[in-house]
């Protein structure tokens, strides 16, 4: 049911009813370790090119999914899926080996929440019973394409962020069991901001006003004020953008409190780490989200957060020609 | 350019502009500097090494031994970028790697193990000159424009 502007409200609590999570190396020596279905200790997963090891995070992590959930493929109506690399190829490239039928999604690093938003719209209307939907990213696979070669000796500058490698699928069904499984409740898509920040390396503080526009639209929809939430984790915002976006939403009159609003990419790895101002990446909000978040909320630990995947809408040649950088977040809030 | 980028910004963006560089963490530009300073000093140091060695045991000339130097000292960040070692110089070191001739050669080959999978045609040839492409072209035509100025002085003032 749409609510306000532009928030979708779930009357009929699509349920996550199992989901998948696979890693790479650097991901296995990161906070959340214990959170990862499957970790791989070679970024290469056995295969000849970066671009096929992503899309083999992608299938495990599908995989493992609907081996939870003790679902069939064939049983499973859609697969909405994206990635960062041209053409979304390892998110397709996926697909055609799951053989379910897909909606490629691209919003950047947002996809995760594009894709829940959407899985959960589908299901609460009975437009499917199964929707399986997840998104993925490569450090070594991504860096080729937005950055400079892998082994360049560059140097990053404070304000960069690392690309997590990892994929986060997690199955949306019907709420029909009696079981406690974490829910969605409603959902809130961001329109793209672009504050003319142009710095691919600072992407924390130009994705920063589409995620703070995003939460006070999301309060505003739903009437709500942030207490409703016991925790309001960003996408992968970093050190900078968050503390930049906790700074926007206190100018606009919207009080957080600061250990309330945690972010993905500064809770994936650990401080020894040499990630600059945190992880970034498709599969950052997803690998936090369907692992180690939801794994609290089962645990007891929180019952109602908002997840506000951000995502930066550039290319490589739009950096090259000076453009600025339009950003996007999206928001879905999961209960328990 | 940065001013006519600024034009184009609305006011609203210039203010978050201002607004968002409270919270950036800015780049430690002089401790950036002294490292730079000693990790190229350090890279310069061992490239006069091998050259005296290339002097004292193969009867190179100071002049001569530069060839034998560079192609050494390229050959040696190669192997460090294929061992992956090089990329973590650079975060460390940033100019202090990458200006030295070694920062030449590791932007060859990290650029040549990237494009690997697309073949040795399309992926190695076409992009092994890639970031280093830019350095050649302009180190080519400066060298070019000095040499002109250097005749054109030579021939007015006689060679005085």
């Amino acid at each position: 049911m749409l609510q306000g502007k532009q928030s979708w409200v779930f009357q009929n609590h699509p349920v996550i009813k199992a989901t998948g999570v696979s890693g790479g190396p650097f991901e296995a020596n990161g906070m959340l370790a214990d959170d990862f279905d499957i970790l791989h200790d070679d970024l290469w997963m056995g295969k000849t090119s970066y671009e096929q090891a992503h899309r083999i995070l992608l299938e495990e992590a599908a995989q493992t999914a609907l081996k939870k959930a003790e679902t069939k493929p064939e049983d499973t109506q859609f697969f909405l899926a994206g990635d960062l690399i041209n053409q979304i190829t390892p998110s397709s490239f996926a697909a055609r080996d799951l053989k379910i039928p897909y909606f490629g999604l691209f919003g950047a690093c947002s996809t995760s929440m594009e894709g829940l938003a959407l899985a959960s719209f589908m299901v609460n209307y009975q437009g499917a019973n199964n929707v399986l939907t997840g998104a993925s990213s490569h450090n070594a696979a991504v860096e080729k394409q937005f950055r400079y070669p892998t082994e360049y000796g560059g140097q990053k500058p404070p304000t960069a962020q690392w690309t997590v490698t990892g994929a986060g699928v997690a199955l949306i069904t019907k709420n029909q069991s009696n079981e406690q499984l974490p829910y969605t409740t409603s959902a809130t898509i961001g329109k793209v901001v672009d504050m003319g920040l142009a710095d691919p390396f600072n992407m924390g503080g130009a994705m920063a006003p589409a995620a703070a526009d995003t939460i006070l639209t999301h309060f505003q929809d739903l009437n709500l004020d942030p207490s409703h939430y016991d925790l309001i984790v960003t996408g992968d915002l970093g050190k900078i953008g968050r503390e930049t976006a906790i700074g926007l939403l206190k100018e606009k009159g919207l009080a957080i409190d600061e250990n309330k609003m945690k972010d993905c990419g500064l809770l994936i790895y650990t401080n020894e780490q040499p990630v600059q101002s945190g992880g970034s990446g498709a599969g950052c909000s997803a690998t936090v989200l369907y692992g180690h978040l939801l794994n609290e909320m089962k645990k007891g630990m929180y019952k109602r957060i908002l997840l506000v995947a951000t995502g930066a809408l550039l290319s490589p040649l739009t950096v090259q020609q000076n453009e600025s950088i339009p950003c996007i977040a999206h928001a879905v809030s999961i209960e328990i | 350019m940065a001013d006519s980028k600024k034009k184009n910004k609305t006011p609203e963006q210039q203010q978050y502009e201002k607004f968002e560089q409270k919270y950036e963490t800015k780049r430690p530009v002089l401790k950036n500097c002294i490292k730079a300073f000693f990790v190229g000093g350090f890279i310069c140091m061992i490239g006069q090494l091998i050259s005296y060695f290339y002097i004292y045991f193969f009867h190179f000339t100071e002049q001569t031994s530069s060839n034998p130097t560079t192609a050494t000292v390229i050959f040696l960040s190669m192997l460090l970028t294929g061992f992956g070692i090089y990329d973590r110089l650079g975060q460390f070191a940033g100019a202090g790697s990458a200006v030295p001739v070694s920062g030449f050669g590791n932007s060859i080959i990290s650029a040549a193990i990237e494009h690997r999978t697309e073949g040795f045609v399309l992926g190695v040839g076409g992009n092994i000159f890639k970031l280093a492409g830019s350095v050649i072209l302009f180190g080519v035509f400066s060298a070019f424009v000095v040499a002109l100025i250097k005749t054109i002085f030579i021939m007015m003032t006689g060679g005085f």
